[in-house]
Order: structure tokens, then C-alpha cells, then sequence
């Protein structure tokens, strides 16, 4: 299973600024490994977020993102206390969904 | 090549940082001042980027990984690092622990920085083989070992407080004072020593300038962001694994895997940043 995600939401006057850290490895499937056999593609394909229960992010997330990936953003109408869910959805299909309140 | 964001904003700092030098340049030769003012605005953007870069450092995905792996039960003895592991400050506990270290443990007989105890714990308590532990004591793209997580989330717990290395323990005095014996020891084909790059002021390596460890500044600069996640390739890497580069990078035979002679090392350059603030786990380029 994969690795849980990091999510920090703060206030900062009227918007909430989010952040997202990923742990995926991310791989493209243009790699060689040391015997020279290609590393097969695996990394996130979508992931969404939703704040406060409304989706506030729909993203399609290829293979020329990083590594562990951040992501960051900012949300207007969110308010202290609102749940941030976010999940994202690999090309094998491993799945992964976190949650974080904003504070 | 695996091209990135981060790559690309790595790109454009370095490229504001060449566009201050030239700029600021004159034509005729370069009084060396100007020279390392201009170097200093290079370093200046990097910095920007890194301050950014740390609100999100995904080194805390290591550290949560190494707290799970600290609070469960493990190895052949079936214990957590949790409830037997002692880092100076009392059985499992982490808070201050890693900036109050390297020092003397009684139980080992030995100075031990941090990832030496951790191992030493992974091996006495839980009943880990250290042959196992130093086959792949470091991360790479494909693999993170344990112990890495496990140093950066003990390191974690020492965010933003002073380094307190126990340089009167006499014991930690004599680590501290050989520490600096082989940092000028000179051998190799290069005939290197540590100080032929780090002991003195103002040399670098292309645009990498390169602290004085001498120093208390220059200390400091080795010191922070240890354990550090490198943006290229996207590896966590702890200090242990710092001062084995520098050995490679010296040509000099590789060192054991958390031995005296590093353990020492790590003496004399975080005794010598003793008093400063360690900001946590880093991030590098």
C-alpha cells in the first residue's frame, strides 16, 4: 500500500493556502535500470481535492512530475476547521486518499 | 533525462544568479571582492528558493515513515526503538535528542552520533545484524534504508534548537580533538585532507562555495540540513552519508559504515557549530 501524504492547510486572511505532499516514486518508464531493462511506468494519474466537501481540484498528474511530489494552492471561501480530502489514483491502480482539517 | 518542476525553478535561480554576476562584473579583471559579492548574490536567490522549498520539504515524509518505524515493534527481539532505545536523553525519547549528539554512551563504550546509535540500538535491542544494516547503509533512487527514516525523524524532534555537542565529557573531548586530527590528515592520491577544501576561508568548487569547518559559521553551514532530501533524484541522504562523499571525493578508501573515525569527525564539526540553531532536516539541490 502506499505510503500516507502529508497535507498542511492554513488561514492566511480570507483564503486557505494548501499544500500537498505525495510520497510516489513517480517513474516514467524511460528509465533504465543498472542491467539495462527498462523501469515500467508508475505514477499518479488523477487526484482531486475537495475542501470543505465542495471539489475544489481535479487533476491530471503525468510522468514529467517530480518524485515525491508537492503540490500548492490556494482556496478562497474555505474556513478554519473544514476538512481538505485529498486522493490521488495511480496507473496500477493503487489509491491513496488523506485528510487534514484547515487550521 | 527526468525533467521536473523543481528541476526547472532550479534552473531559473541558477540563471538570476549568473545574470547578478555578469551584471555586477566589470569589465576589466575583477577585484576579488566583487568577485564573492557576486557569488554571494547567486547564493542569495538559491536561498530564496530553498526557504520556499522548506515550507514543503518532502523529507517529512521520511520523518513519518522513521516514527512509524521508531513506535513499532521490530526485529528478531520483537521491540519497539520506542521502549528501549536510549539517545542520551532517557529510554525513547527523540525530543532534543539529535542536537545533543554525537556523545559518550557508557552502555557502548563510544562517541556516537546519531545514526551510530540509532544502529547500535536497531543491533543491542531489537536484534538487527549490523552486516545487514552496512550492506546498504544509504538511499538511493530505488531504495530507502530504514535507518534513514529513522535519523530523519529523530531529527525532526530537534527543530530550531541549539547544538549542544557535550564537548567538556572528556570522553567526547578526545572524539572531538582526533576528529580534527583526521580532518588534516592528508593522504591520497591527491594527497587531500579534509582541510584542503574545508579549512580555510572563501574556496569553492565551481559555484559551490565551500565552509570553513574550522569556523563556527563554516561549521554550521556542514551541519544544517543534515539528514537532507536531494531534489535531484529525489533521495533522502543523512550526514554518515555526507561525510562518506567527502572521503570519495578526497579519493580516499571508503570509510566503515558508523565508525569511529566518522563518528569523530562529526565530533569536531558539529562541536565546532555547538550554540546554533539547527533548523531540522533539509533540502538540497
Amino acid at each position: 500500500m502506499a505510503d500516507p501524504m502529508k497535507i498542511r492547510a492554513t488561514m492566511k486572511g480570507d483564503v486557505a493556502e494548501v499544500r500537498i505532499l505525495m510520497a510516489h516514486p513517480m517513474e516514467t518508464g524511460q528509465r533504465k535500470d543498472a542491467a539495462g531493462n527498462t523501469v515500467p511506468p508508475h505514477f499518479i494519474q488523477t487526484m482531486t481535492v475537495e475542501v470543505g466537501g465542495k471539489k475544489v481540484v481535479e487533476g491530471h498528474v503525468g510522468t514529467s512530475v517530480s518524485r515525491n511530489p508537492v503540490f500548492g494552492f490556494k482556496v478562497k471561501g474555505a474556513k478554519t476547521g473544514d476538512k481538505v480530502v485529498v486522493n490521488w489514483v495511480d496507473n496500477k491502480g493503487d489509491k491513496r486518499t488523506d485528510e487534514a482539517a484547515v487550521a | 533525462m527526468k525533467q521536473n518542476l523543481i528541476g526547472a525553478l532550479c534552473a531559473m535561480v541558477a540563471m538570476g544568479g549568473s545574470f547578478a554576476q555578469t551584471s555586477k562584473k566589470p569589465a576589466a579583471k575583477p577585484a576579488p571582492a566583487q568577485v564573492a559579492e557576486a557569488k554571494d548574490a547567486a547564493t542569495l536567490e538559491f536561498e530564496k528558493f530553498r526557504a520556499e522549498m522548506e515550507e514543503s520539504n518532502p523529507a517529512e515524509l521520511f520523518e513519518m515513515k522513521g516514527e512509524e518505524q521508531w513506535k513499532t515493534k521490530r526485529g528478531p527481539n520483537n521491540v519497539s526503538l520506542a521502549e528501549s532505545c536510549d539517545l542520551g536523553q532517557g529510554v525513547g525519547k527523540v525530543e532534543g535528542a539529535y542536537v545533543k549528539m554525537p556523545r559518550y554512551f557508557a552502555d557502548a563504550d563510544a562517541v556516537m552520533d546519531a545514526e551510530r546509535r540509532i544502529v547500535w540500538c536497531m543491533v543491542e535491542k531489537q536484534g538487527f545484524k549490523f552486516d545487514d544494516i552496512a550492506k546498504r547503509p544509504f538511499a538511493n533512487a530505488n531504495f530507502t534504508p530504514d535507518i534513514t527514516n529513522l535519523v530523519t525523524y529523530v531529527a525532526g524532534h530537534s527543530r530550531n534548537m541549539k547544538l549542544d555537542v557535550p564537548l567538556k565529557d572528556p570522553k567526547v573531548r578526545e572524539a572531538y580533538e582526533i576528529g580534527k586530527e583526521i580532518a588534516a590528515f592528508r593522504a591520497g592520491p591527491y594527497d587531500f585532507s579534509c582541510n584542503t577544501c574545508h579549512g580555510s576561508d572563501g574556496k569553492r568548487i565551481r559555484m559551490q562555495n565551500l565552509p570553513n569547518l574550522s569556523t563556527a559559521k563554516g561549521a554550521m553551514s556542514g551541519v544544517q540540513g543534515w539528514p537532507g532530501y536531494r531534489m535531484t533524484g529525489g533521495v533522502m541522504l543523512t550526514h554518515q552519508w555526507r561525510m562518506g562523499d567527502c572521503f570519495r571525493q578526497q579519493r580516499f578508501p571508503e570509510p566503515k559504515y558508523a565508525s569511529d573515525a566518522i563518528a569523530y569527525l562529526l565530533t569536531y564539526m558539529i562541536g565546532n557549530a555547538n550554540g546554533q540553531v539547527y533548523k531540522g532536516p533539509g533540502i538540497k539541490r
